[in-house]
């Protein structure tokens, strides 16, 4: 068990410049971490450089009180599960999770306690004679996980390892790597591009953009008091609607905004850095943007309606946001295509973004009705 | 397509394809029923007459065939074992830690077989002559070494880019090192391609004609001197050289049947999967 530290952890290729810069994060014992971010935001290559497969181009890298960025792979305590398994294909699964104990020189029955008890906290104890060609992708990673529970970890690093798995599959699989946490209660880092993973998992979720932390927290904070535009868009589905604006008037613990081709609308946020007559942009999720037909603040054409039984996603373009609204809204209500609606929204439920993106803080709890 | 027409397709293709089978085979089936002629016997274009032993008995009396077939062996497989211990950490090397140069280095290697060897005659007899590997062994060995480490280089570098880098990452969280990765790992998992690489190399090497010819004469000389030695500018000698052509080509053709399979699926190892 072990904490993990990285100190102004900064990657770059040769002599280009660096991808990754000024990377700070700390993660304690027994903590769940995930990375999470769009493809090529770097997620991949902290873990790598964590687990040791890639080179730190400059910083630290503390794992528990060492600084590990000269230490071999194998040296770190780590262990590591790839998207695609990574599985010795010539190898029965016994002696692909004895591999490392082996190369380690265990002897024959400590080799063979450590491979039964992970055969049999992860069910492929019947398995073992087998190679991986003859297993389901499900049993393939399980073996993978198996592999890495062998060598006792003290930090356990998932790369996107729910990626080459079915929808089904992966709801299921998701559900294990929260059973194992709280069974093994060992550190973990998990990346992932699926911010419901994420989500689910996370004690503590850290989301990536262009080599850059945006903001570090749980998956609470990042839902209710995303830090800027990019991470209220990333996290939560179907996405944040943004709606453009100027600032019209600030209070104490209100902003008002004049909405483009709209009303007036009262958002709960201290300002900071705005003055009256900045542009800005309302933040509201789904299912806070509500349909109102007597005092709307906003004017749509409804584009496509998605019924998901208990309740229905409505899409639709408005003047005053760049993208189509979406709106959840209960399924008895019924709504055509191409109709006219109104939308109104509880100051509450507002986040508020300068030009920057940057997030005014709010000033009520976000979860009241 | 009518059903017609795919049949006559068949039917050409099958042609096609018996016609050139034929034409690459004719020549060493009338090799090997000259070998079983007399000498007045070889000039005839007949394929019906007695079979005889005579030009066998005459090139065993007149030359020490074990000397040569034993050259042979100790050549190929000399150069086998060491072109893949050459090659192989070579194209591990290539493979899994690309430089920006390592692509040019690849076909840089590829250009030299592109050089007529002869070019080349003059420098490397004089080398070999002053390091005293004229006529010997191990000069052939290095000499059709160097000549055949490009194609094992080229090969093995093919079948190591198959392997998923993953897999080796996973084994150096193990706590594999380089020689455990490509004992373990790599060699097991690329058996295949490499078998076939030794096959080549093994039939390239005991093939092998004008560096033995021109670096060797009695000592080390193995069977395409041997072959050689038969020729002559005049007198009658066309069964006795298809006798001693017979003679050497008849091991590494039973191991070119023997590991046919092998060697087919080795050489389009990349190509289909």
């Amino acid at each position: 068990m072990a904490s993990v530290n990285l100190r102004n952890v900064s990657k770059r290729y040769g002599d280009n410049p660096e991808v990754m810069r000024d990377i700070n994060l700390d993660i304690q014992d027994g903590e769940f971490v995930v990375f999470v971010g769009p493809s090529g935001c770097g997620k991949s290559t902290l873990l790598r450089m964590i687990a040791g497969l890639e080179d730190i181009s400059g910083g630290d890298l503390l794992i528990g009180d060492d600084r590990m960025n000269a230490v071999p792979p194998a040296k770190r305590g780590i262990a590591m599960v790839f998207q695609s398994y990574a599985l010795y294909p010539h190898m029965s699964l016994y002696d692909n999770m004895a591999f490392g104990l082996k190369l380690a020189g265990k002897s024959k029955s400590e080799i063979d306690a450590a491979v039964r008890k992970a055969a049999s906290i992860l069910h492929i104890d019947h398995l073992l004679d087998r190679k991986p060609k003859a297993l389901s992708g499900g049993q393939r990673q399980r073996v993978a996980i198996g592999r890495a529970i062998t060598r006792e970890p003290k930090v356990f690093l998932f790369d996107e390892p729910l990626s080459n798995l079915d929808a089904a599959l992966r709801v299921k699989m998701r559900l294990e790597f929260s059973r194992l946490h709280q069974d093994l209660k060992t550190t973990m880092i998990y990346v992932t591009h699926d911010q419901v993973e994420a989500m689910t998992l996370a004690d503590k979720i850290v989301v990536l953009s262009a080599g850059r932390i945006e903001q570090v927290g749980s998956p609470k904070t990042l839902y209710h008091h995303p830090a800027n535009r990019f991470v209220a868009g990333f996290i939560g589905s179907p996405k944040m609607n943004f709606i453009d604006g100027t600032v019209s008037a600030i209070d104490t613990e209100t902003v008002t905004v004049q909405i483009n081709n709209g009303g007036l609308q009262q958002v709960c946020v201290a300002a900071r850095g705005i003055q009256p007559g900045d542009k800005v942009s309302i933040g509201v999720r789904p299912e806070y943007l509500q349909l109102d037909s007597d005092h709307p603040v906003i004017k749509a054409t409804v584009s496509t309606v998605e019924g998901l039984g208990d309740f229905s996603y409505i899409y639709a373009a408005s003047a005053s946001a760049e993208e189509p609204l979406i709106s959840r809204i209960p399924d008895a209500l019924e709504v055509a295509n191409g109709s006219q609606v109104g939308f109104s929204i509880k100051p509450h439920h507002c986040h508020l973004f300068d030009s920057q993106g940057e997030a005014m803080p709010r000033t009520a709890p976000p979860t009241q009705h | 397509m009518s059903v017609a027409h795919s049949r006559l397709r068949y039917g050409i293709t099958t042609a096609v394809a018996w016609s050139l089978a034929i034409l690459v085979f004719f020549p060493i089936f009338w090799m090997m029923i000259t070998a079983f002629k007399t000498e007045e016997q070889a000039y005839q274009l007949s394929v019906i007459f007695q079979p005889t032993l005579q030009s066998f008995r005459e090139v065993f009396a007149r030359s020490d065939y074990l000397s040569f077939a034993g050259n042979s062996i100790a050549i190929s497989l000399g150069v086998t074992v060491l072109s893949l211990l050459l090659a192989i950490p070579a194209a591990y090397s290539m493979a899994f830690f690309p430089g920006p140069r390592t692509q040019k280095i690849l076909l840089w290697m590829m250009s030299t077989k592109m050089m007529p060897s002869v070019g080349v005659l003059l420098p490397v007899y004089l080398l070999w002559k002053n390091s005293g590997l004229l006529d010997t062994v191990s000069g052939l060995i290095i000499i059709y070494t160097l000549i055949n480490l490009p194609i094992a280089v080229w090969m093995a570098f093919t079948y190591f880019c198959e392997v998923p880098k993953e897999i080796l990452e996973a084994a150096r969280i193990d706590g594999a090192n380089t020689w455990q990765e490509i004992i373990h790992l790599l060699l097991p998992m690329s058996l295949p391609g490499l078998a076939s690489t030794g096959l080549l190399l093994l039939i390239l090497s005991w093939n092998e004609a004008f560096w033995s010819i021109n670096l060797s004469s009695s000592h080390a000389a193995p069977l395409t001197v041997f072959i050689a030695s038969y020729s002559s500018p005049e007198g009658l000698f066309w069964a006795k050289l298809s006798a001693a052509s017979l003679l050497a080509v008849a091991p590494i053709m039973v191991l070119g049947w023997l590991a046919q399979k092998q060697l087919v699926r080795g050489l389009t190892f990349g190509a289909v999967k």
